[in-house]
């Protein structure tokens, strides 16, 4: 009678009002757009009410060579969204024999991510990467696809402890007069991410035990490195 | 028109139920073990179910959960291994695809709001490589060196990270899963001390029989709660 | 009269109707701070153990790394809390309190099951709505004692106990390990591995490891018996902020301290607004 594709998530919620299909795994990203480098970083604790289920899991995807993409939230959306994103991605890059851009996967993922906008994908979305003239740049995106351009972004359990002091270093919000602005050098930003990672791993329980930095740069590709964070 | 709807009814909760399930990765193997009782609500229902399943000859299966719908999943996984069969090509289904496909059977169902009510353990040894990977009702997959469902997870995964070394052979992981069974029963209302062990390892999968778990009551302050004056002066 | 609603003992409940009349009309009740928490004791050869981790949160921030939840009740006897904060710190303080009067009144050493019974006494009397969630132990007269109390006033005594969020992964650890008849080095080393269980398998806690050791006739703190947790990494060239950072739009000089006229109209003290 009806086809169950429409009408899912009404029936659904009329079925089984006791069964909530979202999970909060916690976790945060954070993502820094330098001149000619770009930082996609992400916690990898899974976390579960109280409960630790594993303290290693990959919360980023390379799509190629020049961006990444990296989710906090609900895991298994996590997951699926980052299959979906890497499948379409593999489809073109084979079918148009070229990389696809940065800009061209912030559409990707805004679109895939508004497409289930009445039963989202519960994933708080950063994306960074090199953009056609090789410059460093972070998108941040909330989970049904509004997304922004920008040079640094936070997202996920740690955003309200860390957004802050990324917008004070990074884009020098708040330091009306400081004559010593420099940009940041790539081993600055490195060390900033492992600083501020640190001190969210204080202060919010869902961020801890370890995180990937992922490093993309034009001459060497996406390097990955592992920094460990307190386990408690 | 009146349209008349009679909603689709699922189960809206697990009825027939197992417990914790706990897989511990060795240098040589893997092990997997789930204790053999199936609960309907807090009535220990049915006492000697086997919780455990051989997939493949390098591939096991723990289920905890719904019961029914472990065999439903245990249905479809005899579809796909008789499909490889049938195909005659000595291709087999690896221990981490059938990890990768069960997480998208369970993702599925709950994006359909109809979950499988699991949380299963998959395990296996190809290539002298130990596998060990967990699939929730919500399609969470992901792998581990030590994991643990349900009670478990509060109860046994402590004890099974302290245990863990790279280096543990199979035997010692036995012992391991041993100790956190008994640790389950005395504290997991839901659980049993007959347990069955599972490995995978290089001569291939073997699910032991059922077997029972020694325990102890008699510390003295278990024994003698009260001490001879214990009682309140006022 | 009402002014000394509070002077018969007990609480004030004059707001509660007010406070659930805000709460239909969509007021956000403020939400008190946790002690998401592992707590443990033991009771060994000669005497009893407690421990704590170190962890405060409110919901999933952390409030305070390093705060004292082994709770003095009196020299011979000490308390491990969780839940409310406030209501561990309280209940514990008042009930110190009453036996130190006691031990005033009667000159003798206080006795466990005294404390236990005020405890209890008051937890019950407020239907668990003082939601403190207690480990008690002490050496007293007659021996080493050890008990948990829960909110609604129920208690228990057993050879070893945990509370807490944490209490499933040190009870594992208990399980596994608990021996009859332990030496102090023995027992101080199970409760501290307890307690680490909880501190890295519960998001509730974490921090330091507190210990009490209580023997007769003696008694030794152990704060801060391990510190496995503090901060690894810090950026090496730091942050600064040269002068000039935050700019100066106008600068105006005026003496401090000048004594601000009292003024005393109490016709209009009524009007004072609260926002």
């Amino acid at each position: 009678m009806w086809k169950e594709s429409s009408v899912v998530a009404t029936m659904a919620s009329l079925q089984r009002p006791d069964f909530m299909p979202y999970q909060n795994n916690g976790g945060t990203v954070v993502a820094i757009g330098g001149e000619d480098y770009c930082i996609v970083s992400a916690t990898t604790r899974l976390g579960l009410g109280f409960a630790i289920p594993t303290r290693n899991v990959c919360r980023y995807s390379i799509l190629n060579n020049r961006v990444v993409l990296a989710t906090a939230g609900m895991f298994a959306d996590t997951a699926t969204l980052h299959k979906v994103i890497k499948a379409r991605v593999k489809i073109y890059e084979e079918q148009q024999d070229k990389p696809f851009g940065l800009h061209s996967a912030a559409q990707l993922l805004s679109n895939t991510l508004y497409y289930r906008r009445f039963f989202p994908y519960y994933t708080f979305n950063v994306l960074g990467g090199l953009d056609e003239d090789g410059q460093g740049f972070v998108y941040g995106f909330d989970a049904i696809g509004s997304g922004e351009k920008v040079k640094v972004v936070c997202n996920g359990t740690g955003q309200a402890l860390i957004q802050p002091i990324l917008d004070n270093q990074v884009e020098k919000k708040q330091q009306y007069e400081n004559k010593q602005i420099t940009k940041l050098s790539l081993q600055e930003a490195v060390d900033l991410i492992k600083d501020v990672f640190t001190s969210a791993g204080e202060r919010d329980i869902y961020t801890g035990d370890a995180i990937d930095i992922c490093i993309i740069t034009k001459e060497k590709g996406v390097l990955v490195e592992t920094f460990q964070l307190k386990q408690d | 028109m009146q349209l008349v709807v009679d909603p689709v009814r699922h189960t809206t909760s697990p009825l027939v139920t197992g417990g914790s399930v706990i897989g511990i990765k060795c240098s040589d193997g893997v092990v997997i073990a789930a204790d053999t009782l199936a609960s309907y609500g807090s009535l220990a229902r049915f006492q000697n179910f086997s919780r455990l399943l051989k997939v493949t000859d390098s591939c096991l299966l723990g289920g905890g959960g719904e019961i029914s719908d472990f065999q439903e999943i245990q249905r479809l996984l005899e579809n796909l291994t008789t499909q490889d069969f049938c195909f005659n090509d000595e291709h087999k289904k690896s221990p981490r695809s059938l990890h990768q496909y069960l997480g998208r059977v369970l993702y599925a169902q709950r994006s359909r709001l109809n979950p499988f009510w699991n949380s299963l353990i998959v395990g296996g040894y190809v290539q002298s490589q130990s596998f060990l990977g967990m699939v929730d009702l919500y399609g969470t997959t992901f792998e581990s060196e030590v994991l643990a469902s349900g009670f478990g997870v509060l109860l046994g995964l402590p004890l099974l990270r302290k245990a863990y070394r790279p280096d543990l052979t199979v035997q010692e992981g036995i012992k391991i899963v041993e100790e956190v069974y008994r640790v389950l029963f005395y504290r997991d209302a839901r659980s049993i001390n007959r347990i069955q062990v599972a490995t995978a390892t290089v001569d291939g999968v073997t699910i032991s029989e059922p077997y029972s778990l020694e325990t102890k009551w008699d510390f003295k302050g278990f024994v003698n709660p009260r001490s001879t004056y214990d009682e309140s002066t006022w | 009269m009402s002014q000394f609603n509070g002077a018969d003992g007990g609480f004030q409940f004059d707001l509660l109707e007010r406070n659930e009349r805000l709460k239909e009309k969509g007021y956000q009740v403020p939400v008190a701070r946790k002690t998401g928490t592992t707590i443990v004791g033991l009771v060994f050869r000669d005497g009893v153990v407690l421990g704590a981790d170190t962890r405060a949160t409110s919901d999933t921030t952390v409030f305070d790394k390093n705060c004292e939840k082994i709770h003095y009740i009196a020299p011979n006897i000490y308390c491990c809390g969780a839940g409310t904060a406030a209501d561990t710190e309280n209940t514990t303080a008042l009930v110190s309190s009453q036996l130190e009067l006691h031990r005033l009144n009667s000159g003798r050493e206080s006795r466990v099951t005294t404390a236990l019974t005020l405890l209890k006494r008051m937890l019950f009397r407020y239907q668990g709505y003082v939601s403190a969630a207690l480990v008690l132990g002490g050496v007293d007269f007659y021996g080493p004692h050890l008990y948990t109390v829960y909110p609604h006033g129920s208690t228990d005594r057993l050879p070893f106990v945990t509370m807490g969020s944490g209490s499933l992964a040190a009870m594992s650890v208990f399980e596994s390990k608990y021996m009859d008849d332990m030496s102090r080095e023995e027992a101080e080393k199970l409760v501290y591995e307890a307690i680490s269980a909880g501190i890295y398998n519960d998001l509730g806690s974490g921090g330091n490891v507190d210990l009490c050791v209580i023997t007769r006739g003696q008694t030794e703190y152990l704060r801060g018996y391990a510190k496995e947790n503090e901060r690894k990494f810090r950026k090496p060239q730091g942050y600064s902020f040269p002068i000039g950072t935050t700019s100066i739009l106008s600068s105006r000089f005026e003496r401090s301290f000048v004594p601000t006229p009292f003024v005393s109209d109490p016709e209009n003290s009524s009007t004072m607004a609260v926002d």
